[in-house]
């Protein structure tokens, strides 16, 4: 690279953002982490802009400050349940750029490689780039490209698919069409088809065909994948998007693409394999759709669910010592978490101690519940995960579980014939009083009954939860 | 079917079996009801009361028994009524199956289907029929109003103009249902209550109730209460004695004891010894609620009141439920209209004695001439096992060894991981050239840098993390500005669909995860 300066400036930005990722290690320093990512980020679009990128700067600068605008409107009108469509959507942004970048580096190579050696001297920018490579080079490039493309294309419809599940505008339960896994097959060994035959002719068909492939791959992959394995799917597009940049970084010679792209992508894959330990299942099976079929006769459940009304609820909450709160993703669908927290501000002004445990996939997203309750300026230091409050629940006068289901659902331990056996859950029906906060009788997101709303200490709280918490807070004066 | 309910002849006995409510609800079961007349006076229903209801009132028992299908019934039937037994009738009544083989055989013989209402089994689907814990919670509640009859002092301390007032304390030993309702009656009076058990995890029952626990230093396998269907077992003679022990150090103290230890089928055990009465002061009293089983103190007399020489008072009435027959002839009546409930599955007046039900198989003792006594346990258990299996304490060398072994295999591991790696990275660099190596170099390095940060990031940070990684993905933005300025109309078009996109999720990614963190607050 000739540019002395824009490579210092991107070790400078590399650094920042490592700095960034790890000083997400906890609450305090990730206010810090955020800067270091801004700062990174502008010194990485500066250095370009002045550097490799100077031409038509004017244009640039114009369309990022547009996209800029509408970027700052989504991020400040979004509700914080919200979040996870979000995320999934602008993981789609990324993807399309990658591969239109990819694109065009084809173009670019197509158009260089026509021109005669005198001509190409004369070439500036990325042309001048492309201009200097030999025969082998331009093969690993059209390899790197054509894998960017291919990646690329996989997050685009993959993420516009999740964001349409987690925004309710596609049905969220596990659908493939005839053929499952065989068609994704197929497609993948296309894709490599292609690869040979661009390969050797350096044609423009095999890159769209492949295009198109892929795209449907990822539109297949995530329609097959049920709601309840949404947070794997997200982190696992955010992983994709990351290998998409760093395949197109390898293609364009760009060593800071290549650094931010290889921590993303490593960063997604870690978290997709966190949340995929967290529900005991293995990575594959999640990628390669859904709930499998249980693997034989699910228990029979037997009992009644016993309904309660708000008085009851009250009356227990203002006798119990201690409280668990077990939110889950009906509270982010209710935006109840406002008033949770003034039910537990409420209860802790009375002297009970309230705790709340939050499962690793509880909600749609990696984290979810974590950012709901502190939207509501919920203490940090009264929210536990799992492992630190499960052991609790004996001692526990009253759980409240509030829109959740799978993850405090005791099938999980008892019946292994469950769809979801061995899968770590909130041993809430160990407390002395469970009282689950549901709208209606049906099951959860996964579809699998739950025991827990048939045992002898719970009771069944039905209506929206935020209505439900409203009406709580009014009999707890 | 045609439901009937004679007057008790047990002497002394006020509670009916039949209340013009639970007449109510059984004819909407579509039954017909019957009732001698007179049957309810002493519980304060009178006929008239049980006309208005619907219910026929015969004036002696023997057309009672001849008219009614079903016969509900308090006490154990004594031999004029077993006499009345005959093929097809259906007896619903306190049966004493384990010591009545006699009326057992007789029931048998007659043909006739008995129901024995302390049978019931413990489970949670048979609580509203568990007659026994009924009458229970009614002898605790009216052990210590008896109690408080023959007390000469205020349950609660008062501090007065005429004085100050010392509260009382109460020991009730046996935190079954009849002593957790003693407990509960005397914390409300305001007297000071302590409660014992063998079983040690009713404490908590204990203390729920507003009583003090009274632990014993012992350090025996505790009794699990599971496997006897919730109730208490026999103790072994160490534990007796540090029982014994604790309770003679108690004496002097307590102002009132109301024992209610009882082991099913067995004489109840002697809990409060003579030497214990002794202590006590004059004026104190003493309930013994087990007195129909021989008494927990020896010195009690059954259904009688007795002082001792130094003034201490020892009830041992056995009709406690029978003393408050209002309220235990409404609670009784529900019971049996529960078990008609069961009996009635259609609600069509038709009653379906099915026998592989295990609240009904339980409960019956003789059935199509056979005794049928005593049932197989049910299927259900009465109340959750303890969990028996600790982790086995490991040793320290154990400790040590299972380290070294994990050491061992976490470098095992690496260096396989390694090694592969190394191999890897040695090929690749065989057949690419210098130029791809470069940057393949900077991309394993940051492959690794990523694995070795993103391990330490904290659960609760899940979501801002995916925002800051999406946010930076869109570096993208740097291989679209450097194509933007070069080549034909088609790649400008491109590349500037690209920069604009990324530039959305720029500020996009940023800006929310800078919301998100603000928001996480300590207290």
């Amino acid at each position: 690279m000739d540019y002395g300066f824009t490579t210092a400036a991107y070790v400078v930005a590399a650094v920042l953002f490592i700095l960034s990722l790890g000083g997400l290690s906890n609450q305090e320093s990730a206010k810090r982490a955020v800067w270091y990512g801004i700062v990174g980020m502008g010194i990485a679009v500066l250095a370009t802009l002045i550097g490799p990128g100077s031409g038509l700067w004017l244009l640039s600068v114009v369309l990022i400050a547009a996209g800029g605008i509408i970027g700052y409107m989504l991020a400040s009108r979004v509700e914080m349940t919200q979040m996870p469509e979000l995320v999934a959507g602008m993981h789609a942004l990324v993807g399309l750029a990658a591969v239109f970048v990819g694109f065009n580096a084809h173009f670019e190579l197509v158009r260089v490689l026509s021109m005669d050696p005198a001509a190409r001297v004369g070439l500036e920018g990325f042309a001048a780039l492309l201009a200097k490579k030999d025969a082998v080079e331009q093969g690993i490039l059209r390899v790197e490209l054509f894998l960017g493309v291919f990646i690329g294309a996989i997050t685009f419809t993959g993420s516009v698919i999740a964001y349409g599940k987690l925004s309710g505008r596609v049905t969220s339960a596990a659908q493939k069409l005839p053929g499952g896994h065989m068609l994704n097959a197929s497609a993948a060994a296309l894709s490599l088809l292609c690869l040979i035959w661009y390969m050797n002719t350096g044609g423009f068909l095999p890159l769209i065909l492949m295009t198109l492939a892929a795209l449907f791959i990822g539109y297949h992959l995530i329609m097959g994948i049920g709601g309840a394995d949404m947070p794997v799917v997200v982190s696992m597009l955010n992983s994709y998007s990351g290998w998409a940049a760093a395949a197109i970084g390898f293609s364009l010679g760009n060593d800071l693409l290549i650094v931010v792209g290889a921590l993303v992508g490593s960063s997604g894959a870690i978290l997709s394999y966190i949340m995929c330990k967290a529900m005991n299942r293995s990575f594959i099976s999640v990628i390669l759709g859904g709930f499998g079929g249980p693997a034989g006769e699910a228990m029979a459940v037997e009992g009644e669910q016993i309904a309660i009304d708000a008085d009851g609820v009250a009356t227990a909450l203002q006798e119990a010592d201690s409280v668990i709160i077990v939110p889950g993703y009906g509270m982010a669908v209710a935006q109840a978490q406002n008033a949770v927290a003034d039910l537990t501000r409420r209860l802790r002004d009375k002297g009970k101690e309230v705790r709340f445990a939050i499962h690793p996939v509880a909600g749609r997203l990696p984290g979810h519940m974590n950012v709901l309750l502190a939207e509501a300026k919920v203490p940090y230091d009264i929210v536990l995960e799992m492992d630190e409050i499960n052991d609790d629940f004996p001692d526990t006068d009253v759980v409240i579980v509030i829109g959740s289901n799978d993850i405090v659902n005791p099938a999980a331990q008892d019946d292994p014939n469950s769809p979801i056996a061995g899968m770590p859950v909130l041993e809430v029906w160990k407390a002395k009083q469970v009282f689950v906060s549901k709208r209606g009788q049906g099951t959860g997101y996964s579809g699998i009954e739950n025991p827990l709303f048939f045992k002898d200490n719970t009771r069944m709280f039905y209506g929206d939860a935020r209505q439900s918490m409203d009406k709580l807070l009014g009999l707890l004066d | 079917m045609k439901i009937g309910t004679p007057k008790e002849v047990f002497p002394g006995e006020n509670r009916v079996a039949m209340t013009p409510d639970s007449a109510r609800a059984l004819q909407k079961l579509g039954h017909d009801c019957v009732i001698e007349s007179g049957a309810g006076l002493r519980a304060g229903f009178a006929d008239e009361l049980y006309k208005e209801a619907g219910v026929d009132v015969v004036e002696d028992a023997a057309t009672l028994w001849e008219t009614a299908d079903i016969v509900a019934k308090v006490r154990q039937p004594d031999e004029t009524e077993l006499g009345y037994l005959e093929q097809g009738k259906t007896l619903i009544s306190f049966f004493n199956p384990a010591g009545n083989e006699k009326g057992m055989e007789a029931a048998k013989e007659a043909g006739a289907t008995v129901i024995a209402m302390e049978s019931v089994p413990r489970i949670s689907r048979a609580q509203k029929m568990d007659a026994l814990s009924s009458m229970a919670n009614i002898a605790g509640y009216r052990a210590v109003i008896e109690a408080g009859n023959n007390f000469g002092r205020f349950f609660t301390g008062q501090v007065t103009a005429a004085g100050k007032v010392p509260p009382a304390k109460v020991l009730v030993v046996g935190a079954g249902v009849a002593g957790l309702a003693a407990i509960g009656t005397s914390t409300s009076l305001g007297a000071i209550t302590y409660a014992f058990d063998v079983r040690p995890e009713v404490a908590e029952q204990v203390e729920s109730m507003g009583a003090e626990f009274v632990y014993l230093d012992f350090e025996e396998e505790q009794q699990d209460g599971s496997a006897s269907g919730g109730y208490a077992s026999v103790s072994s003679p160490e534990f007796r004695e540090a029982q014994l022990a604790k309770f003679r150090e108690l004496a002097p103290d307590m102002d009132i004891v109301i024992t209610t230890a009882l082991i099913p089928n067995r004489e109840a055990p002697e809990l409060w010894t003579e030497d214990m009465v002794k202590s006590m002061k004059p004026g104190s009293v003493i309930i013994d609620l087990a007195a129909e089983k021989g008494g927990n103190c020896k010195l009690t007399v059954a259904d009688e009141k007795i002082v001792t020489e130094n003034g201490v008072t020892i009830v041992g009435y056995t009709d406690f439920p029978s003393r408050m027959a209002t309220q235990s002839s409404t609670l009784y009546a529900t019971n049996i209209r529960h078990m008609m409930t069961d009996l009635t599955p259609a609600k069509d007046g038709v009653v379906n004695h099915n026998m592989d039900d295990d609240v009904i198989r339980g409960a019956t003792v003789t059935h199509a001439g056979e005794i049928t006594f005593p049932p197989p346990p049910p299927k259900v258990k009465a109340i959750a096992a303890v969990k028996r299996e600790k982790p086995k304490e490991l040793t320290a060398e154990e400790k040590r060894a299972q380290e070294v072994a994990a050491f061992k295999q976490q470098t095992k591991n690496q260096v396989t991981l390694l090694a592969v790696g190394g191999a890897l990275l040695l090929g690749v660099g065989l057949v690419a050239p210098a130029s791809f190596m470069q940057h393949f170099i900077v991309f394993v390095l940051a492959v690794f840098v990523g694995f070795q940060v993103i391990w330490n990031v904290s659960h609760s940070l899940h979501t801002p993390l995916m925002a800051v990684t999406n946010a930076i993905s869109s570096i993208i933005i740097l291989g679209a500005l450097m194509q933007i300025g070069s080549g034909s109309f088609i790649v400008i078009l491109l590349a500037a669909l690209s920069v604009f996109m990324a530039g959305i999720n720029i500020f996009g990614g940023f800006l929310v995860t800078r919301r998100m963190l603000a928001m996480f607050q300590k207290s």
